[in-house]
C-alpha cells in the first residue's frame, strides 16, 4: 500500500528518466516492463496511480487497462495512458477503455508531473495537454 | 314504235350523263370532299349490279315459263346478306387486311399465294363470264330490235343483223368500260367515279321496273288482286316443275353461290368496301332492294302472256307491254333501265376480269420480260397495266359476243345466267374453305377447281352450243364416240334430272370431294400454313385484350426453323426436346398456346419481348409477311446477337481490364495504407528515443546539481538513443532504397568465409557482451559467392547480433552451418534462443516487426534489420528465410548463388 505510482514502460531509457522525475516530485514508484508484470505488480503492490505505455511486450497497454477495468478492485484505479503514436484513435480508444488520462510521447517532464498529481488528487480527467 | 335514232340518241345521252357523273364524282372523291360516296347506301346500291338484264328483263321471262322459279334467284342472295353477313364480313375483313384485288387473288393468296391458282381462277371467270356478258348484249340488241320495231321509219338497217349490232354494242361498251375503268391505275383498285354511276343506274333501273310494275298493274291489270285473278288464264304455272324442286335448291344454291364469287360482286362487295360496317346496313337494305326489283316480275309476267300474243318474247314484255299501249316515254325509260342493268354489269365484270388478267396473267409474264419494265420512274409500268387492262376488257368484251355470235344468240336469257353462275359457283367450295378450313390446301383447291371446271365445261358450258353446233349437239345427245355414260348431260347414266341440276350437282359434288380428299392428303407448305391462319383468324390476328395464340396454328417445325435462329440449334433442340407437345403415337403434336407461349418467353430473352411476339405471331398467327421473310427477320436477330456477342466480348475484354485496374488501384490503396502504416511506426520508433532525450536533457536542464555519475548516465543515454535515432533514419533509407530496386552494388564474386569472418569480428563486443557462443561450422576453404562483401557482412552481422540480443538461454550460442546444394550456397544460423513465435513467424520479416521485444539491452535495433537483411539478398539472387533448425532456437537461412573463383583467386579485400 505504501506505492504512490507504477510505471509500465518497456524502453529502459524512459522508465529511467519517468523514475526520475516521479521521485523527483515525492512519490514512491514502482515499475514494471511488460503488461503481464504490470497486471500483477498492480495486484500484489496496490499503486495509487499507473503510468502504463500502450506498446508493451507480453500484453499491450490498452488490454492492460480493459483487464484492470474490468476488476472491481481496480475498477477506479487512476490511469495514465502514455502512447507514442499519439493518434486520435488511440485517444479515443484509451477514453473508451477508461484511461483517466493521457499524454502523448515525447513529452515534458512537468506534463507527466501534473497529470500524476491529478491522478493522485482523484481529479484526473481524460485529457492532456499537447506538446 | 320509237325512232332507233331517238333511242341510240338517248342511250348515248344516258351513257355522257353516266361518264358525267362518273368523273365529277372521282374528282369529289379525290379531294376527299363526299362522305357521301362512300356512304354505306351508295355501296348497298352498287351491290345490286347483281341484278343485270337477266334480272330486269329475264326474270320476266322466267316467270312466264316457269313460274314463281325466278325468286329462287333472289332468294339465295339474301339468305347470303341476311344470314351469313359475318361470312361476308370475314371475307371483306381478309379483304382489307390481305389488300385482296379479285377473288382469284384471295383464292390464290389463301392457298401459299399460288400464281398457278391465279391464272386457273382467272380462267374459269373469264370463261364463266363470258355467256353472262353475251346475255347482256343480246338483251340490249334484243331490246333495241323491240323498241325501234321490226320494220317502220324508225326500225334500224335491214342490213344490220343481231350479229352485227351486238358486235357494235360490245365494241361501244368496249370503248364505254375503257373509258370509266382504265382512266388511271387506283393503288387499291377502287374505283369510286364507276361505283357512283353504278349505284346511280340501280336507282335508275329500279324506277324502272317499278314505273312499268305500276303501270302493267294499276294502268293495265287494273289493281294486285285483277292482275294475278288472270295468271290462270295466262297459263301461268306458279310453282312449275313444282315447288322446291330439286332444280329450286339448285337454283338458291348457285345464286346464294354467285353473290359471293362472281367477279362483279365480289369486285363490288370486297374490294370497293370502304368501310367494313356497310355491310350491316347493306345485309338488310340489299335484300329489300331485290325484293324491290321483284315485287312487279309476276304481274308483268301475267299481264304479258294476257295481253300479248303468244309469239311475243316474254323476256321483252318490260318493254312491249309499255309499247303496245303508246307509253313511248314510259317504254324508254324501261328501256334505259334495262340498259342500265346491261352496262352496269359489263363495266363492273370486266373491271373485275380485267384486273384478274392483268394482275394473274400478263403482269407475271412481263415481270419475267427483261426490258420491258426498264423505265426507273415506274411509268413503264402504270402504262403496261393500263395497256393490259384495256386489252383485257377489249378482249372480255369481244368474248361476250364471240360467245353470243356461236351461239346464234338463241335461248333465253335466264338460261344463259345460270351457266354463269354455275362456273362461277365452282369458286365457292374454295372460298369457304379458305375462310373457315385451316387445312384446305392449295393441291386441294387446285385439284377441286380444275375438276368443277372441266364438269362445269362439258356438263353445262359445252351443250349450250348445241343449238348451234351439230357435233354438239350429236355429243350431247349420244356422248362421245357413242359412250353414254359420259353423255354432258347424264353422266354415269344419271339420267332425268334437270340439265342444270346435273351438271351443279356433279361439278360442286366433285370439286368439294376433291377438295376434301386432296387437302386431308396433302400438306401446306409454310407460306400455306401462314395464309390459312390469317385467313381463317382473320378476327383473331391482331386484335387486342383477347389470349394471343388461342388457338394453335403453327406446325412445330415453323417454330423450331423461328426459334433456332434465335436461340441456336442446341438450346432449341433441347427447349424442344422438353416441352413440344406429343401425341399419344409419341410424334410430335400440333404446339399447344402454352409451348407457343413459353417458346414466346424464351424467345424474349434473347430478343426482347416485343420483337419475340412479333417474330412468333407471323409463324402462329402472322402477318402477311411469308415464312421467308420470318425467317429473314431471324436471321438479322441472329446477326444482330453474334454483334451483341462481339460487344459483349468487347465488354468482358473491358471488364477485365478494368477489373486489372481495380485490382492495382487496390494493390496502390495497399501500399498506400502500408506507407501510412510504415510512416506511423517511424513516427513511433522516432518518438521513443525522441522522448528519452527529450526528458533527460530537461532533467539535465532543470536539476544543476544532479551527482556526476549520474549526470554522466544521462547525457551518455542522450548521446545513445541519439545514435539510435541517426542509424534509424539511415535503416530507413536504405530500406527504401533496396526496396526501389535501385541498384546499390554490384555483385561479384566474394569469398563467404572471409565475409563471416569479418562479421564475427564485427559482432564481437555485443556478443562477448550477451555471453553468445558462436560454433562456426566444418565447411573448409573459401567459398564463392556472386554478391557484395560489405553487404553479405551486414547481413551476417544482422543475423549473429539478433542472436546476441534475444538468445536468453542459461548458455546461449549461434550455430553457423554452410552447405553446397544445387549451385547455391546455403548458411543455417541456428541459436538456442526461445524461438519465433508461432504467430511472428509470418511477419517476422516485416519492418519494425520484433518478433520477440528485446528487454534489456540498451542496443535496441530499429526493427529494420530483417527487411533490410531479406532485400539484400533478394538483390543477389539469395534469399533469406526462417527454417526449423536443429534445437529449439531460430534458425535463419541465407541462400546465396554460388560463383567462379574470381581469376587471381585473391580473397575480397577487407575493409
Amino acid at each position: 500500500m505504501g506505492l504512490d505510482v507504477l510505471i509500465v514502460e518497456d524502453e529502459p531509457a524512459i522508465l529511467t528518466s519517468l523514475e526520475f522525475i516521479l521521485r523527483r516530485a515525492g512519490w514512491s514508484t514502482g515499475s514494471a516492463t511488460d503488461g503481464e508484470t504490470a497486471l500483477k505488480a498492480v495486484r500484489s503492490d496496490r499503486p495509487r496511480a499507473l503510468v502504463l505505455d500502450v506498446m508493451l511486450p507480453k500484453k499491450g497497454g490498452f488490454e492492460v487497462l480493459k483487464e484492470l477495468r474490468a476488476d472491481s478492485a481496480t475498477q477506479d484505479l487512476p490511469i495514465l495512458i502514455l502512447t507514442a503514436k499519439g493518434q486520435k484513435q488511440d485517444v479515443r480508444t484509451a477514453a473508451e477503455l477508461g484511461a483517466t488520462s493521457f499524454v502523448s510521447k515525447p513529452y515534458a517532464n512537468s506534463e507527466v508531473v501534473d497529470a500524476v498529481r491529478a491522478l493522485l488528487a482523484g481529479d484526473g480527467n481524460i485529457g492532456s495537454v499537447a506538446t | 314504235m320509237i325512232s332507233g335514232n331517238l333511242i341510240i340518241a338517248t342511250a348515248v345521252a344516258y351513257v355522257v350523263l353516266l361518264f358525267g357523273l362518273a368523273w365529277f364524282s372521282d374528282q369529289r372523291a379525290r379531294k376527299g370532299r363526299d362522305r357521301f360516296l362512300t356512304s354505306p347506301l351508295i355501296y348497298t346500291l352498287a351491290i345490286s349490279v347483281y341484278c343485270t338484264s337477266w334480272t330486269f328483263y329475264g326474270a320476266v321471262g322466267s316467270a312466264a315459263r316457269n313460274g314463281l322459279e325466278f325468286l329462287t334467284i333472289y332468294f339465295g342472295p339474301t339468305l347470303v346478306f341476311v344470314f351469313w353477313w359475318f361470312g361476308l364480313r370475314k371475307l371483306v375483313h381478309i379483304g382489307h387486311a390481305q389488300r385482296i384485288t379479285s377473288v382469284a387473288d384471295l383464292i390464290s393468296s389463301r392457298f401459299g399465294k399460288s400464281s398457278r391458282l391465279a391464272v386457273l381462277v382467272t380462267l374459269i371467270a373469264v370463261i364463266g363470264t363470258t355467256p353472262y356478258i353475251a346475255l347482256q348484249l343480246k338483251a340490249v340488241t334484243s331490246s333495241l330490235r323491240v323498241m325501234s320495231g321490226e320494220t317502220g321509219p324508225g326500225a334500224l338497217p335491214e342490213s344490220l343483223d343481231d350479229v352485227s349490232l351486238a358486235f357494235i354494242i360490245a365494241a361501244a361498251m368496249a370503248l364505254f368500260t375503257v373509258m370509266f375503268g382504265t382512266r388511271n391505275v387506283n393503288a387499291n383498285e377502287q374505283h369510286h367515279g364507276v361505283v357512283a354511276a353504278i349505284a346511280f343506274e340501280a336507282v335508275v333501273k329500279l324506277a324502272a321496273l317499278l314505273a312499268v310494275g305500276l303501270f302493267v298493274v294499276f294502268g293495265l291489270g287494273g289493281g294486285l288482286e285483277s292482275t294475278f285473278a288472270r295468271a290462270n288464264s295466262a297459263g301461268i304455272v306458279l310453282y312449275g316443275e313444282g315447288a322446291f324442286s330439286n332444280r329450286w335448291i339448285a337454283l338458291t344454291i348457285l345464286s346464294a353461290a354467285a353473290i359471293i364469287c362472281l367477279p362483279r360482286q365480289f369486285q363490288i362487295t370486297v374490294v370497293e368496301n370502304a368501310d367494313e360496317s356497310h355491310l350491316h346496313t347493306a345485309s338488310w337494305a340489299f335484300p329489300l332492294y331485290l325484293l324491290l326489283m321483284s315485287l312487279f316480275t309476276m304481274p308483268i309476267a301475267i299481264m304479258g302472256l294476257s295481253l300479248l300474243p303468244a309469239s311475243a318474247d316474254p323476256d321483252m314484255f318490260v318493254l312491249t307491254l309499255p309499247l303496245l299501249h303508246d307509253q313511248s316515254a314510259l317504254a324508254l325509260f324501261a328501256f334505259i333501265g334495262g340498259f342500265s342493268s346491261a352496262t352496269s354489269m359489263i363495266i363492273i365484270a370486266s373491271i373485275a376480269l380485267s384486273i384478274m388478267v392483268s394482275n394473274h396473267i400478263i403482269m407475271p409474264i412481263a415481270l419475267r420480260a427483261p426490258g420491258l419494265l426498264d423505265r426507273g420512274d415506274g411509268s413503264g409500268f402504270t402504262r403496261l397495266l393500263l395497256t393490259s387492262r384495256r386489252v383485257s376488257i377489249a378482249s372480255i368484251l369481244f368474248l361476250g359476243f364471240a360467245y353470243f355470235w356461236l351461239t346464234s344468240g338463241s335461248g333465253a336469257l335466264a338460261p344463259i345466267g345460270l351457266i354463269s353462275f354455275a362456273g362461277v359457283a365452282q369458286f365457292l367450295p374454295a372460298i369457304i374453305a379458305a375462310l373457315y378450313w385451316r387445312d384446305a390446301t392449295r393441291q386441294g383447291a387446285l385439284a377441286g377447281l380444275v375438276a368443277g371446271f372441266i364438269i362445269w365445261a362439258y356438263t353445262l358450258f359445252l351443250p349450250s352450243f348445241a343449238t348451234s353446233s351439230f357435233g354438239v349437239a350429236e355429243l350431247v345427245a349420244f356422248g362421245p364416240w357413242g359412250i353414254e355414260i359420259l353423255r354432258p348431260q347424264a353422266l354415269l347414266g344419271l339420267n332425268g334430272l334437270d340439265p342444270l341440276v346435273h351438271s351443279v350437282f356433279w361439278s360442286l359434288t366433285v370439286n368439294t370431294v376433291l377438295l376434301v380428299g386432296v387437302s386431308i392428303f396433302t400438306e401446306n407448305d409454310p407460306v400455306g400454313r401462314l395464309q390459312a391462319t390469317l385467313f381463317v383468324d382473320a378476327f383473331k390476328h391482331g386484335s387486342a385484350g383477347q389470349p394471343r395464340y388461342a388457338r394453335s396454328s403453327a406446325a412445330l417445325n415453323d417454330l423450331f426453323r423461328v426459334a433456332q435462329r434465335v436461340l441456336g440449334a442446341e438450346r432449341t433442340e433441347q427447349l424442344f426436346e422438353e416441352h413440344a407437345p406429343r401425341s399419344a403415337a409419341n410424334s410430335p403434336a400440333e404446339p399447344t398456346p402454352q409451348f407457343i407461349a413459353m417458346l414466346e418467353k424464351e424467345l424474349a430473352g434473347s430478343i426482347g419481348a416485343a420483337s419475340a411476339h412479333v417474330m412468333l405471331s407471323q409463324v402462329v398467327s402472322g402477318d402477311t409477311e411469308s415464312i421467308e421473310e420470318v425467317i429473314r427477320m431471324a436471321d438479322e436477330t441472329q446477326q444482330i446477337l453474334e454483334y451483341s456477342a462481339k460487344l459483349e466480348h468487347t465488354t468482358e475484354e473491358l471488364q477485365s481490364t478494368a477489373g486489372q485496374l481495380r485490382l492495382a488501384n487496390e494493390q496502390l490503396r495497399q501500399l498506400d495504407q502500408q506507407k501510412d502504416e510504415f510512416l506511423s511506426q517511424v513516427s513511433h520508433e522516432v518518438r521513443t528515443p525522441m522522448t528519452s532525450i527529450r526528458s533527460f536533457s530537461e532533467i539535465l536542464l532543470t536539476h544543476k546539481k544532479l551527482p556526476p555519475e549520474q549526470r554522466q548516465q544521462f547525457l551518455q543515454t542522450i548521446h545513445s538513443e541519439s545514435l539510435r535515432l541517426t542509424s534509424l533514419l539511415n535503416e530507413i533509407l536504405d530500406l527504401s532504397a533496396l526496396e526501389r530496386g535501385e541498384k546499390l552494388w554490384s555483385n561479384e564474386p566474394v569469398d563467404v568465409h572471409q565475409a563471416l569472418k569479418r562479421a564475427v569480428d564485427v559482432c564481437g563486443p555485443i556478443t562477448e557482451q550477451n555471453g553468445l557462443e558462436v560454433r562456426l561450422g566444418d565447411l573448409k576453404g573459401p567459398v564463392w559467392v556472386k554478391a557484395n562483401a560489405d553487404r553479405v557482412c551486414q547481413v551476417f552481422i544482422n543475423l549473429i547480433s539478433n542472436a546476441a540480443k534475444y538468445n536468453d538461454a542459461a548458455d546461449p550460442f549461434i550455430q553457423i552451418d554452410m552447405k553446397l546444394r544445387d549451385g547455391d550456397l546455403v548458411v543455417d544460423f541456428g541459436d538456442n534462443g526461445p524461438g519465433i513465435a508461432a504467430k511472428d513467424r509470418g511477419t517476422i520479416f516485416e519492418k519494425f516487426s520484433r518478433g520477440r521485444h528485446k528487454q534489456q539491452s540498451s542496443q535496441t535495433g530499429s526493427g529494420l534489420g530483417l527487411a533490410i537483411s531479406r532485400e539484400i539478398l533478394a538483390n543477389m539472387n539469395g534469399s533469406l528465410e526462417l527454417v526449423s533448425g536443429r534445437s529449439t532456437g531460430a534458425c535463419f537461412r541465407v541462400v546465396l548463388p554460388l560463383a567462379d573463383a574470381p581469376a587471381n583467386l585473391q580473397p575480397e579485400p577487407a575493409q
